[in-house]
């Protein structure tokens, strides 16, 4: 069984579908102690980054969260989720985040006027190291991204994958541990992110 | 790289996928459902799913028929037609669509789109605007007016203008659709395309004219938009999505190829 979390934080029916496509049993949830229960975790979210800590912090799912971590459960993070995860973001005027992994979530920034914020589309996830989520999945897949802010950690061991745009680098998914995330949306990215999600389905959450 | 995106559009009418031209007289061609499947199956980076008689009608979108597709579709897509509200908007998100495309009701009521943005955030809110080509005046100074309701009323604003506006107001993404072009496979407005796309900077997809993939190649490369919408090419068999993404990135239009 995976939990998904539930902290009123955008529309994660989208990741339950994903997840009965690839036949896996799944519960939208915001119990701790369903959430402690589950084999696997997602943490996923949409939307901005205040109101979502702002949620987190009036119930246990943060410290609910960290223990799952703590007792060796696979973990995934997807967008809002894997950026909350660091210790603050720059969305909403600066907010303190869960600080999960050491670094900061930050706004995509360019001298030129013409680039897009947020980036919304098709970009190219290579990552440096293999990581079992990324099992039968190529270096340079093209993932379903839509976002304006972006993890920053402070480890290069932390950086999972990477992706350009417009000629910015910046880091599209974080590891740690048994806890894994992505800022792009597998449930979105067609049969490669089916195969993501399949493969942290079958994750025991050791690297 | 960021990848240009094709986009399918389905109108959807009594639970048939529809098509017509300049707005007038439609044809069913096939079922919603299977036809975004097969489509996201092909290739194709998004869909839109638009509920053309909702609004006519008085009556919510079919949410049901979202829910369908949301089961069977594992990219993004975008529904609109119909949205009265933000309870709508959030009705549809929570049915499965990634985002809300609202046009008329924009113009009637902008605070639907602040609203929708602070709620959902702004990437789910889609404002699609018709234009149509106007003599350059004060009024008008890009030479394109917004219109609704098909193209049959003018609304007095000018295209840029508007354009600027709903992204202050918190549009996540434009969608340019050529009142002019529409239906007639003769290639997309690229004057009032490029326009916009470069007045404004959050993504500008190109509607209304693609005949042949090498409209698609033009729009995308001659203008900032990001991406290109087709519907007739597809929907008869003309062209297969694969056919089409062959031929762009034959030509350099950066796309996602590894579907």
């Amino acid at each position: 069984m995976i939990a998904i979390i539930d902290y009123k934080a955008g529309n994660l029916t989208s990741v339950q579908r994903a997840l009965q496509k690839i036949g896996e049993e799944s519960i939208i949830t915001h119990e701790p102690e369903q959430i402690l229960n589950a084999d696997h975790v997602i943490f996923p979210g949409v939307g901005a980054a205040g109101a979502a800590m702002k949620s987190l912090n009036e119930s246990e799912i943060g410290s609910t969260l960290k223990q799952c971590l703590k007792d060796g459960k696979p973990v995934l993070g997807i967008c809002l989720g894997t950026q909350i995860i660091m210790e603050s973001s720059e969305e909403d005027g600066g907010v303190d985040c869960l600080g999960i992994i050491p670094g900061h979530t930050i706004r995509f920034q360019f001298e030129s006027p013409n680039v897009t914020v947020p980036q919304m589309g098709w970009n190219q996830v290579n990552y440096a190291q293999d990581h079992p989520i990324f099992e039968n999945v190529a270096k340079g897949t093209n993932f379903y991204f839509v976002h304006s802010y972006y993890p920053a950690p402070q480890n290069e061991e932390n950086a999972l994958a990477k992706t350009e745009y417009s000629g910015l680098e910046f880091t599209s998914a974080l590891t740690m541990g048994n806890l894994v995330a992505t800022q792009f949306h597998p449930e979105k990215s067609g049969r490669h992110g089916l195969d993501l999600l399949k493969n942290f389905a079958n994750w025991d959450g050791r690297l | 790289m960021l990848n240009k995106r094709l986009i399918i559009c389905l109108d959807v009418r009594d639970k048939k996928v529809t098509k017509g031209i300049k707005f007038k007289g439609n044809v069913d061609i096939g079922d919603p459902v299977e036809m975004g499947a097969k489509y996201s199956e092909e290739g194709v980076d998004e869909l839109v799913f638009y509920d053309i008689t909702a609004s006519a009608e008085g009556r919510p979108i079919d949410l049901d028929m979202v829910r369908e597709v949301a089961a069977e579709v594992f990219i993004p897509f975008s529904v609109g037609g119909g949205i009265r509200n933000v309870e709508d908007m959030r009705n549809v998100l929570l049915a499965g669509a990634e985002k809300v495309s609202v046009n008329s009701l924009a113009v009637r009521n902008p605070e639907i789109i602040t609203e929708g943005a602070r709620l959902f955030g702004r990437q789910c809110v889609v404002v699609g605007m018709d234009v149509q080509a106007v003599d350059v005046s004060e009024e008008f100074p890009s030479g394109y007016q917004v219109v609704i309701h098909g193209g049959r009323t003018p609304v007095g604003k000018d295209a840029v203008a508007w354009a600027l506006e709903v992204e202050k107001l918190g549009a996540g993404e434009i969608c340019v659709n050529s009142i002019d072009a529409d239906g007639m496979k003769e290639g997309y407005e690229l004057n009032i395309t490029g326009k916009i796309a470069d007045a404004v900077n959050i993504p500008v997809i190109a509607s209304g004219g693609g005949g042949i993939p090498q409209h698609l190649t033009d729009v995308l490369q001659k203008t900032n938009a990001e991406a290109a919408l087709v519907a007739s090419m597809v929907h008869y068999g003309t062209y297969s999505v694969e056919e089409i993404k062959n031929e762009m990135d034959s030509h350099g239009v950066p796309l996602r190829m590894d579907w």
